[in-house]
């Protein structure tokens, strides 16, 4: 009841200040061509999130001011409008509808969660605001209506980049997944594994499953390691991720773990130790990747903020607000329909994070990057996987074009254009090499750095 | 074969930490009639604070030592039991003499101040938890079943602390009072027991080993967080139920059969479907035996 009655009041208000602008505003709306387009920014600048807001906050200043050094597009300036939501879905909802209706922002950039995107999303829907989510990777987001875009990869690409990372890097075809059943991301990515480690002629030796929050994973642990897998994979969320390492090396299961972005935390290690080093998972960016994009974004960011290195949410950020203007540029005029297009037309924008084209659920079609836990938790940069179909920068090739991927099945990249260094694809980075060879060679006796724990 | 065994062993020693927090329900049970739920959250706090002590005193919670580790126990076994005893007297003290419901209204009350107080102060974030010099996967191998030091050292603790226990109880001039209040503290008090330090010393027992509990489960699965008690705590007044609430025997033997079923049940089942067989093996047990497993009518109670 009293839920009911805040969320009619936080609609009141709305409407209220929608009609207060709608008056004020109006004169400012028809305005002349060299007014300033107005981008609105929601994130969590504030709260247990903060991190989050305040990254991708970084990155979409520093694209924005690139593209205002350069001449702005059409020769208008950006300016972009930050709200902070707090890290709550219902501000992230609020904070849309104030910069849609009472700023008449032209396009909206956010939100970093699923969850509070999926809050925002439907706002700008209505009112036809195109609305890009640099790191939403939930497949419900875009889903909402066809004025959402993403400007990441979705949850189940990563089970098909882990597939194909250890079928064809590590050169495994016998693997064990264990999955959280009470986490839909986890549930995912495992199920598109499952599949895509099959389809390439490997075999699931053994599925078993946790609920988050769960400390004892021994029983599982141990029916894995009975069906002899030679890499166990588990898209968890890292405190998980982590007691589950040092209980697999407990019951004598010494195999490299696999999994996904969830694992990107330094809460990681810290509960993991040891026992993850020599571990692999899938992200969205690298500060190591060698990739000169990539290295060039690192120098600007770390110019612009003091020397701060950009994590993977500011990276995306950058993407997103770059992948924005540059539909902008390209559209016929600055009205959300035709921003709308040429987001939808977007074919391989040169995103730090990677080509970056639309499919038509308007989700990114980009490459991943694999880490590797190294000693002392460092993460190496392992080697980059693209889309399925999905060249390097080879602009001819449509992404997720048909059922018959050309020639790349079995090669992560089969042809590396000029501009991009061939080493994170084709050889993996030194570290990354030996564990590989490591996995692959002592599959038999299942272990990497065997010898360490058992037997004493 | 050897699968079975492991799974044993793990069983055997995930039991022998409920049986050691179910001591602390009997007891209390035993002597007051009541259900101490806060007892959950004791032992979250002797982990919390083993945490705290040992990233203290051994700088790196990566270099723990045998002697440190033996202070960090005892320390969070004093405040423990400081708070042991502060809960019982400004708790549940005051409301001895009223209806068992209001008691047992403000140890619920008790258990969600611990809980979310520790959020407030710890924060709700995990940490990773290492007093002990240690690794669980430091182990070794008995007939292809790995045991590790740590699976050792928590069945091990245990059995000490409940040999302990019984000869404080059966032996020893504070437990012939306990054993008295339990009886029947009107008449206990009449034969000059002094009822309010008996039942000080109750809690103040139950916690110590709640402490050490917490310490040893920190130990083996190495995360602490302000909400850690609840389950456990749980499992283990499940455990104090299953085998007689009010009786010391049962409530380890209680543990032990949870911590079994548990590991079972997660290997040849499922392990979404552990903790509803654990509880259904429960509600079958005080069908055909409402006391629980060794709680006869006549039993001694404490």
């Amino acid at each position: 009841m009293r839920r009911m009655s805040a969320k009619f009041l936080i609609c009141l208000l709305a409407v209220a200040l929608g009609c207060k602008k709608e008056q004020e505003g109006g004169g400012n709306v028809s305005g002349t061509d060299t007014a300033v387009i107005k981008v609105g920014e929601v994130g969590s600048m504030t709260g247990t999130e903060a991190t989050f807001g305040i990254s991708s906050h970084n990155g979409i200043q520093l694209a924005t001011d690139e593209v205002n050094a350069a001449g702005g597009i059409k020769g208008r300036k950006i300016q972009v409008l930050a709200l902070d939501d707090q890290g709550k879905p219902e501000e992230a909802a609020t904070a849309a509808t104030r910069l849609i209706s009472s700023e008449h922002v032209t396009a909206l950039l956010g939100e970093v969660a699923s969850t509070r995107s999926l809050f925002m999303a439907p706002k700008a829907q209505a009112a036809k605001t195109p609305m890009v989510s640099p790191s939403s990777t939930n497949e419900k987001v875009t889903a909402v209506g066809d004025y959402i875009f993403r400007a990441c990869f979705i949850d189940p690409f990563q089970g098909y980049v882990m597939a194909k990372f250890a079928t064809d890097t590590l050169k495994l075809n016998k693997a064990a997944i264990l999955r959280d059943v009470r986490n839909d991301y986890s549930v995912g990515l495992a199920k598109v594994f499952n599949d895509n480690f099959t389809k390439m002629g490997g075999q699931i030796v053994e599925n078993q499953s946790y609920s988050s929050g769960d400390v004892d994973f021994k029983a599982q642990l141990t029916n894995i390691k009975a069906a002899k897998p030679q890499a166990l994979y588990v898209p968890g969320y890292y405190t998980d991720v982590g007691l589950v390492a040092r209980q697999a090396r407990e019951v004598g299961l010494t195999v490299p773990m696999l999994g996904g972005d969830g694992w990107d935390s330094e809460k990681l290690y810290e509960i993991g130790g040891a026992a993850l080093e020599g571990s692999f998972f899938s992200n969205h960016y690298s500060v190591d990747d060698p990739s000169p994009r990539i290295q060039e974004f690192v120098a600007k960011f770390k110019k612009a903020y003091g020397g701060q290195v950009p994590d993977s949410l500011a990276a995306q950020a950058y993407d997103a607000a770059g992948m924005l203007y540059d539909a902008m540029k390209r559209a016929k005029d600055i009205t959300g329909p035709s921003i709308r297009e040429a987001l939808a037309q977007t074919k391989d924008y040169k995103g730090v994070t990677g080509d970056i084209t639309m499919d038509d659920k308007r989700n990114a079609s980009k490459p991943a990057v694999v880490l590797r836990v190294g000693k002392g938790g460092k993460y190496e940069f392992s080697g980059r996987i693209l889309p399925e179909g999905m060249k390097e920068t080879n602009p001819a090739e449509t992404p997720r074009a048909g059922p018959e991927p050309k020639k790349t099945e079995g090669n992560t990249a089969p042809n590396p254009a000029p501009g991009m260094t061939p080493t994170p694809t084709q050889a993996p980075a030194p570290g990354a090499t030996t564990s590989a060879q490591n996995a692959a060679n002592t599959g038999q006796r299942q272990g990497v750095p065997a010898g360490e724990h058992s037997k004493k | 074969m050897v699968d079975l065994l492991q799974h044993l062993v793990h069983g055997v020693s995930l039991g022998a930490i409920y049986a050691l927090i179910a001591l602390g329900y009997t007891m209390v049970y035993g002597v007051l009639q009541l259900i101490n739920f806060a007892h959950g959250d004791v032992f979250m706090l002797g982990a919390m604070m083993g945490w705290y002590a040992s990233s203290r005193w051994t700088q790196e919670a990566a270099h723990p030592s045998w002697a440190g580790a033996v202070a960090v126990t005892l320390l969070c076994m004093a405040i423990c039991g400081t708070t042991g005893f502060l809960i019982e007297r400004f708790g549940y003290r005051p409301l001895r003499g009223s209806p068992k419901l209001n008691s047992l209204i403000t140890a619920i009350g008790f258990s969600f101040l611990l809980e979310y107080g520790g959020q407030f102060v710890f924060g709700p974030n995990p940490r990773a938890f290492g007093a002990l010099p240690v690794d669980p996967g430091d182990q070794f191998r008995v007939l292809g079943v790995s045991i590790s030091y740590i699976d050792l050292i928590c069945v091990g603790v245990s059995v000490g602390l409940m040999v302990l226990l019984n000869r404080i109880i059966y032996h020893s001039r504070i437990g012939t009072a306990m054993r008295a209040v339990s009886w029947n503290p009107p008449v206990a008090a009449l034969m000059g027991v002094n009822v309010d330090k008996v039942i000080s010393f109750t809690f103040v027992l139950g916690s110590v080993l709640a402490a050490v509990a917490g310490i040893l489960y920190a130990s083996a699965y190495r995360k602490v967080e302000p909400l850690m008690g609840l389950m456990p705590g749980l499992k283990a007044f499940v455990s104090a139920v299953l085998g007689g609430i009010g009786n010391v025997h049962g409530a380890m033997l209680g543990g032990l059969i949870l911590g079994l079923a548990e590991q079972l049940v997660s290997s040849y089942v499922s392990s979404q479907w552990k903790d509803a067989i654990a509880f259904a093996i429960l509600i079958l047990i005080l069908l055909v035996k409402p006391s629980g497993l060794l709680g006869k009518g006549s039993a001694e109670k404490v």
